[in-house]
């Protein structure tokens, strides 16, 4: 009985997702949409196919620049982790500049990027760290933060320092937060490379939507659109996959 | 022998007169309880010892040194367990003895021959969140005896368990204290706790906390025992 009510649960998505397909495919053809308006869902699976060499080629600059961002942002936010943690007075200094910094369009800054650094990878890179420092950062301070202070006066009581206390208390109880910080940037990634081609590139999945765009090949450039959504998902997938193995304490509830 | 002093301690926290002129002592393998209203700074005065804050004024001498503001020599076991949830239990158990320097190796094999004493056998790679109250609670005291096995500071260790489990705890920890002689220095606000467990019973006032009774509880018939209750509670003006 709740295997089955699990089961459709888990169909329910997919269902609701090819029944609007469907509708998608009905009106294209009851209404004889443009295919440069408009393709079906046929149209972009066959362009899909049919590009897919390039489309590849594509994906793998756009994935290059995603996946650099994402790690060099990691290591940026440990380390301000790490900065702010050692002293009250530089987290008093640093963390609101850090959350005021979100006000400033990102699209804006890209450009300027593009200006500065050229149409190579270092501008893509550097936007998507923009992207992804933010929610990690935020994220992990965050769970610092939460950690009990009786926790922390524990630990002082037997005489550990303050990185000792950071290394075994504050940074393994942050993990979780961290992980949803991971997540999220993990989602905004690919999108951060492809915005950043977008104004400028020679290669990737945004340079190839506004050569297709161009040139009103729409069913090409949804075929990017259904890469890019599936690289979203494989990359937050595996943050969550990393999760479950590094925090097995964290999969068990509370019993009492 | 006298193991630790506080002496004349006072305490304001943020503007609360909180710890007014307080002075005791422990005598070694002695266990002093201190009962007292809910708020009236017992567990400040934990913290004072301790070492965690310093008072307003006072001392805390331990075996004969002045220990005022220094961490790192007495076990204290807080009103929470406080085990960290990301590490088994015998990791928990046996940090502090790699927080002394000695290695997780050599730390996790020491702790690993108490769990049985501590009703933890065959619980070692369990997370704290797979534990009882009461497990943790032990967890938590053999924790706090593996830093320092002469001192231990318990704040309220059995307040929240039920009343079973908690009858349980207080014989085991009579029976503990038997095996291994520690000083201890036990809050608690149930007066019946109280005089199961003390040699000898600090009564506190409310805020700003003073001591206002002290009772040497050691070798009394039951019939003096309920005299002293019937003391205690009205010094608490129960
Ligand atoms: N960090 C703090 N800053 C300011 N006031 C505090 C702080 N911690 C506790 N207090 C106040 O100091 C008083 C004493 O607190 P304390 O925790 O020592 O009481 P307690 O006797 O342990 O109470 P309980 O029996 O409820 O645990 C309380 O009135 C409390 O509100
Ligand atoms: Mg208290």
């Amino acid at each position: 009985m709740r295997k089955s009510a699990n089961t459709a649960h888990k169909l329910a998505p997919i269902i609701t997702f090819l029944l609007l397909l469907l509708l998608w495919e009905a009106g294209v053809r009851v209404y004889q949409i443009k295919p440069w308006i408009l393709p079906g869902p046929l149209a972009v699976a066959n362009a899909l196919v049919k590009e897919t060499p390039l489309l590849l080629t594509h994906t793998a600059a756009t994935l290059l620049e995603a996946l650099s961002g994402f790690f060099i942002a990691i290591v940026l936010a440990l380390l301000l982790g790490i900065i702010l943690n050692s002293s009250q007075l530089l987290h008093k200094a640093i963390y609101p500049l850090l959350i005021i910094s979100q006000t400033i369009p990102l699209i804006v800054l890209a450009v300027l990027f593009t200006i500065w650094f050229g149409w190579g990878i270092t501008p893509k890179i550097i936007i998507v760290v923009l992207v992804c420092f933010f929610p990690i950062t935020i994220n992990l301070m965050e769970g610092i933060n939460s950690v009990d202070p009786d926790q922390i006066n524990l630990f002082r009581s037997m005489g550990a320092s303050n990185f000792t206390i950071f290394r075994m208390v504050k940074f393994p109880s942050a993990l979780p937060a961290f992980f949803s910080g991971l997540r999220i940037a993990a989602t905004y990634s690919i999108m951060a490379a492809v915005i950043g081609e977008w104004l400028g590139a020679q290669k990737g999945l945004g340079y190839f939507m506004t050569l297709k765009q161009k040139s009103f090949a729409i069913d090409e450039v949804l075929a990017a659109v259904i890469i890019i959504c599936l690289l979203s998902f494989l990359l937050v997938k595996i943050v969550d996959l990393a999760e479950y193995f590094l925090l097995p304490w964290n999969r068990i509830e509370e019993i009492s | 022998m006298t193991k630790l002093e506080a002496l004349n301690i006072c305490k304001t926290l943020d503007g609360l007169y909180t710890l007014d002129n307080i002075s005791l002592y422990l005598k070694e393998q002695e266990l002093v309880v201190i009962v007292g209203p809910s708020g009236c700074g017992k567990s400040t005065l934990f913290h004072i010892i301790s070492g965690l804050i310093n008072p307003d004024t006072g001392r805390i001498i331990i075996d004969g040194r002045d220990h005022t503001g220094q961490t790192g020599r007495v076990g204290y076991m807080q009103q929470k367990d406080l085990l960290l949830p990301f590490r088994t239990v015998l990791d928990n158990i046996a940090l502090p003895l790699v927080l002394k320097g000695e290695s997780w190796q050599e730390a996790r094999k020491k702790a690993k021959s108490y769990l049985s004493q501590f009703g933890l056998e065959g619980f070692a790679d369990y997370y704290p969140r797979q534990l009882s109250g009461g497990m943790k609670q032990r967890a938590a005291l053999l924790r706090t005896y593996l830093f320092a096995s002469d001192i231990l500071l318990l704040d309220e260790p059995f307040a929240a368990l039920d009343a079973i489990t908690r009858h349980k705890m207080q014989k085991w920890l009579l029976s503990l204290r038997n095996q291994y002689n520690p000083s201890i220095l036990f809050i608690t606000h149930d007066i019946e706790e109280a005089l199961l467990l003390a040699d000898r019973i600090y009564v506190f006032s409310p805020l700003p906390g003073r001591v206002v009774g002290e009772f040497a509880v050691k070798n009394l018939t039951d019939e003096e025992k309920s005299l002293c209750k019937k003391q205690i509670m009205q010094l608490l003006n129960m």
